[in-house]
């Protein structure tokens, strides 16, 4: 018992390798804002073009849909940071994390999005039309807000499984919380630094799981 | 162009480590298919405790689950396989990624089962109870079947969102395709290696993501 209090729960340790975390936190809410809109606006298009009247674009979005959800996002990643700069392109790391997680989460965005389109009736956006509404305006208005409601709690859903994504940052030694407590674990060979770490996920991501199932035992009922 | 090729699609370095990423994917298969048995398996396990609604199994299930469907799994890895040799458990890469990916499985598996469970009108309950079966015996024949037809749409989705994550093993050292891949990569100094691994995985789980686009248009999902 003592052993284990000592190499997880050690206070000493987990106050030392604070700062570094914390610093972390910071990194992983930086890839957060920047990696959640890019995502949700690049499934929003896919997902657009997946339910268009052109066959070309329909096929061309799932096609790319499938394709990326398909691929592990880690080795979509290792293969974005690793691969190329063997064609001559360098790249930091928090750019291979954004281009890496931006094609995984539209993929994923995507096919909330349409099946959100999708549980819109049509004559929603005909009756829209029919009131001088144009396409674009029926989309902003009338067709989206409600498509978004209908899946709302997927699309939290999705935002809690890319707050966990930012983990694999640190394979590419990107500072975000996992890479700042498995730094302080190599160092002092104790593991309280990874328990730190989980902590603060938890803190983070509990309170966002407790409301989607509120929401989908609401929806449910 | 041609340097591209050269560095992705090198037919020397492709036909030589093709074998090497080759066993990697049977690594792959082999801790796919046991985490899907272990993780569903565990998961509807625990669903069908819930429903006995003892409180505190319950509350001890629903605290198992929010925990593994918070924490990234790559932490839960890392913790487990430079934790436990501390106090002096020491599992293999292979057993610690197996662990890790079934207990996250089995979470979620059991979020999505209890849904499909609760979902099931209460006069079936009360009708399968009125022919005299047990609570048991109506949760087993009656309900739990019915609840599972309704979520298998949710549930391959999960099934295949979580196998892709064998890939994580890389990190403490698992030779699947992507740690093959890697070493692969390092020792030829050339990418085509992971061009190799990204086209393995495509292959490996395409069929999977066409599947569950095409079960999710025949199944209708609970609550939509």
């Amino acid at each position: 018992m003592d052993a284990i209090l000592q190499q997880f729960f050690n206070i000493e340790i987990m106050a030392k390798s604070m700062p570094l975390v914390l610093k972390g936190l910071g990194m992983t809410l930086l890839i957060c804002a920047v990696v959640i809109p890019l995502g949700a606006l690049g499934g929003l298009a896919a997902a657009l073009a997946s339910v268009s009247g052109n066959r070309f674009l329909r096929r061309g979005a799932i096609a790319f849909v499938d394709l990326f959800r398909a691929i592990p996002p880690l080795v979509l990643l290792i293969f974005i940071y690793a691969g190329l700069p063997f064609a001559g392109m360098r790249i930091s790391p928090f750019a291979a994390v954004t281009l890496g997680f931006f094609l995984n989460n539209s993929a994923y965005f995507a096919e909330i999005f349409r099946a959100g389109l999708l549980s819109v009736p049509k004559g929603q956006a005909e009756a829209a039309r029919s009131t001088g509404l144009t396409r674009a305006q029926t989309l902003i208005w009338v067709t989206l807000p409600q498509a978004v409601r209908n899946v709302l709690p997927d699309l939290l859903s999705n935002m809690v499984e890319i707050v966990k994504l930012t983990s694999l940052a640190s394979v590419v030694s990107l500072g975000e919380i996992l890479h700042a407590a498995g730094l302080v674990r190599s160092l002092t060979y104790n593991a309280s630094p990874l328990v730190l770490a989980a902590g603060i996920y938890l803190l983070l991501l509990w309170p966002l799981i407790r409301l989607i199932s509120h929401f989908e035992r609401r929806i449910a009922s | 162009m041609d340097l591209f090729l050269d560095q992705f699609v090198n037919p020397e370095v492709l036909a030589k480590y093709a074998p090497l990423i080759l066993k990697g994917a049977g690594v792959t298969v082999v801790l796919s298919l046991l985490i899907v048995l272990a993780g569903i398996g565990f998961g509807a396990l625990l669903a069908c405790l819930r429903a006995y609604r003892l409180r505190l199994v319950s509350f001890l299930i629903v605290v198992f689950a929010d925990v593994f469907r918070a924490l990234p799994p790559l932490v839960l890895i890392l913790l487990v396989f430079f934790g436990l040799p501390n106090i002096g458990v020491v599992l293999s890469s292979f057993t610690v990624l197996f662990i890790v990916l079934t207990l996250v499985l089995a979470a979620f598996a059991e979020e999505i089962v209890w849904a499909g469970i609760t979902s099931i009108p209460k006069g079936q309950w009360e009708a399968a109870r009125s022919t005299g079966l047990g609570f048991t015996q109506a949760l087993f024949y009656v309900v739990l079947p019915q609840a599972v037809r309704m979520v298998i749409p949710p549930l391959t989705n999960r099934a295949i969102a979580i196998t892709k994550m064998t890939a994580l093993g890389m990190v403490i050292g698992v030779p699947d395709i992507l740690g093959q891949a890697t070493t692969a990569q390092s020792f030829s100094a050339n990418a085509s290696p992971l061009t190799l691994a990204a086209v393995a995985y495509v292959l490996l789980f395409l069929p999977f993501v066409i599947a569950s686009r095409w079960l999710e248009a025949r199944f209708a999902r609970p609550g939509s």
